[in-house]
This record gives C-alpha cells, structure tokens and sequence, in this order.
C-alpha cells in the first residue's frame, strides 16, 4: 500500500489536469478523478508490470469515456467552466487568463480523439506507445491522429492570429 | 549522408523531443533544407508550449479532500472487513453445532457506523419517495417550523440544505426512527418527478468521520459520508456520478 502511495499520489495532478482538459468543469473532473483513484486503489494488485502512470491515464481515459457515452445519450448539459479561475492576478495576469481561455477554447473544437491524442502525447508527456495503450489503439492509429490533431489545432489558432477573411476562408475549407 | 527518409513520424517525434540524437540532427538538417517544413515543426512545437502553459495552472491547484489518496485508502479499509474476519468465521461455522449457532447472531449483526447510515437512507427511500399522499411530514413551506423540530430531536443545529443548483427543489422533510435514533430525512423532487432524500443523524462511535462512499441496490444509488459527527446520506434514481455532485454540494453547505 506505501508503494502504491508514492507511486499514485504524484500523479494526480496531471490526472486532474487530463480531465479537467477533457471535461472542461471542475467538479465534474474532480469526480471522475475520484472515481479514478477508487479504482486504482481496489486494482492496485491486478495491475501488471510497465508505466503506473499509463496505467491510471487508461483508467482515467475509460470513465471519461463512458461519461461521454451517457452524456450525450441523455443530452445532459454540462457547464462548461473557465480555466483555472483565481490564479490569475493583475492586468498581465488577465491577460494570460484570456490567452489561455482561448487555447482551451480552440483545443474543444478538435474531435475528442485528437484531443485526447494531444494531450496524452504534448501534455502529460506519454510515450506514444502508452498513448496508444490507454486509447487502446496500434501506435500507427496514434501517429495519425497526432498529426491530424497538431494540424487542426494550428488552423485553428492561425485562425484568430490572421484577418478575419481568413478565418472564413478557413472554416470553409476544413 | 543518409538513406532513410525523414517522415512525419520523425516531425512528431522531433517537436516532442523522444527522438535519438543521431536522428534528431539528421531531421535537424533537414529542416534547414527545407524552410517550409521548419515553419510548420516550429508551429507545432510553439503549439505544444502554448497548450503546456495553458494547462498548467491546473496541476498547481491544491488537491481538494475528496482526492486526498490517503483517504481514499482508508475509506476502502473500513468498507471490506479484513480477510481474517471472514476466514475466522467460515472456520466457526464449519465447526457448526452450538458453536456455529451462538456465533450466528453476531455473523447476522446489523451495520454499523457509516454502512447502517446508508441503509437507513436506502430504507426511508424506498419508503418515503414513492409516496404520493405524505411523502413528508413537513412541506417546504413551512422549513422553520422544520428546522425547529428537527434541531431539537438532534440536538444540535441542523441545516436544510440548498440543492436548487442541482436542479432540485424541497418539498419538505419528516423525522425517521433508526436502530441510532432520531434522523432528519429532507426530500427533494426535480422537474420530471425524480425524487432524492437526504438523511442525516449524528454517528454513534464509528465513523466520526468517513470519506464520500457510494453504495447501491436495486435502481437506487446511495452516497455516504460523516463529517465531525454528523453521518449524511444522499440516495436518489440518478446515476452515480450526478449523485455524486449533489452529494459534494450537501457537504459543501454543511461543513
């Protein structure tokens, strides 16, 4: 059980960060979160050799899965919350606020397997074969939806950087 | 200088910096061949910091109690009694005779601490929310009165909670007799007639305190938890996890 707190409890965080990244709402990642490290604790035993951290994001990755499915089965409405409120202070600090509002923003356009490719990969820093084991796809299916990913997230961002022409003509053509 | 060609793979694997150094400078190279290619890997690696940054504050929040990996150990330790509890007790019935049956009232003992809690709140439930005629003795209308009652059968202050951001309103409460006394049971019905209850007593000696556990049977789902005392119990025909957010919001407004 000691093992298992030293090699869980650093991780929570950037599970928290997974989920909140997939969910976009505080409470509702925390308690997937929760629902995360339940698991996690009662199957610590079956788990078998290789990264814990793989691990608890294919745990993690399932639930959120699953919630997704009934969500939109019952086309409940999720409230979507802004990022990381209260720890931005001052004008330069809104402004970052803002800026990042706004990455968020545009990752929740992509489609959510390349959300998730791209967060896994660019963000929680997983091997692209552990990325593949929590989506539980070949690696090659990963690459390809990292790349479609990194491509649409970038129409995306040059998206607001350019005229707003172009933003249409972009839209169009995706 | 080399043969294998560079491929978007090898792109990726060059913003995400996962490539071997031989490899890396041969994509390095290649880039400053080709300026086109460079501006796109640079997109990509200036998109991968953008999103690290934006991500981040997010990991640097504090933990709230309910991820609190300790925690969490300890409220599974006290939900599965240890093995050699249920291994002594096969080994006493299998010795059977009169031992096995003065053991047998103690095998059947009721729940206690936060598992009898959540039995009672499953019990008034299945009771009380069906009801269409009284299924409260006290409407909403008249939560002073309510409170009053209440307070004074348990001794202590008790709090109506507010779950009207969870989309429910309260139709009023009644007090329940439990094998602990006295509890508070409130109930709560939404816009498509979908009824909650929360029960609420103070614990006897087990349990002061438990984290948040979820317990169900039968199409309903219950979550419990004790907090200095006060044991509560939310149960209601939604799924867990919504559950689980009104069950945060009880705990929010009464601690």
């Amino acid at each position: 059980m000691k093992d298992m707190l030293v090699q869980v409890e650093p991780l929570i965080p950037a599970l928290r960060r997974y989920a909140r990244a997939l969910l976009r709402n505080r409470a509702n990642a925390d308690d997937l979160v929760q629902d995360c490290l339940e698991r996690a604790v009662s199957r610590w035993h079956q788990r078998r050799d290789g990264s814990v951290r793989a691990w608890l994001f294919t745990i993690l990755h399932n639930l959120a899965t699953d919630q997704f499915r009934q969500t939109s089965s019952r086309g409940r409405h999720v409230p979507i919350e802004e990022a990381g409120e209260g720890d931005f202070r001052g004008a330069a600090a809104q402004e970052h606020r803002l800026m990042y509002q706004d990455v968020l923003d545009k990752l929740a356009k992509l489609p959510g397997e390349q959300r998730a490719v791209l967060l896994l990969v660019a963000v929680e820093d997983l091997s692209y074969a552990e990325a593949a084991k929590v989506l539980n796809v070949p690696i090659g299916t990963v690459m390809s939806r990292l790349s479609r990913a990194r491509e649409r997230m970038q129409q995306e961002l040059d998206g607001l950087a350019g005229a707003p022409g172009n933003v249409v003509t972009m839209r169009r053509l995706t | 200088m080399n043969n294998r060609p560079i491929t978007e793979d090898d792109l990726h694997a060059y913003v995400d910096d996962v490539l071997e150094p031989e490899r890396r400078a041969e994509v390095g190279s290649y880039l400053a061949d080709h300026p086109d290619v460079a501006k796109r890997v640079a997109g990509f690696t200036d998109q991968r910091e953008l999103l690290r940054s934006a991500l981040a504050p997010i990991a640097d929040e504090p933990l709230p109690p309910e991820l609190n990996l300790s925690r969490i150990v300890e409220g599974q330790r006290r939900r599965s009694p240890p093995a050699w509890w249920t291994i002594a007790a096969m080994l006493l019935l299998s010795v059977g005779g009169l031992g096995g049956w003065v053991m047998r009232g103690s095998l059947e003992a009721a729940p206690s601490g936060l598992a009898a809690l959540a039995q009672e709140a499953t019990y008034s439930y299945n009771v009380y929310a069906p009801d269409r005629i009284r299924p409260v003795e006290v409407r909403a209308s008249d939560t002073t009165q309510l409170v009053e009652w209440i307070s004074s059968r348990l001794n202590r202050p008790v709090k109506v909670p507010d779950l009207a951001s969870s989309g429910y309103r309260l139709m009023g409460g009644r007090l329940v007799a439990t094998q602990h006394g006295p509890a508070a049971m409130f109930m709560y019905d939404d816009d498509h007639g979908s009824r909650v209850v929360v029960l609420t007593r103070p614990m006897s000696s087990a349990d002061q305190n438990a984290p948040i556990t979820t317990h169900s049977n039968a199409g309903a789902t219950g979550i419990a938890w004790a907090d200095d005392g006060i044991g509560y119990s939310l149960v209601g025909p939604a799924p867990p996890n919504s559950l689980k957010a009104i069950a945060n919001e009880v705990r929010r407004q009464a601690l």
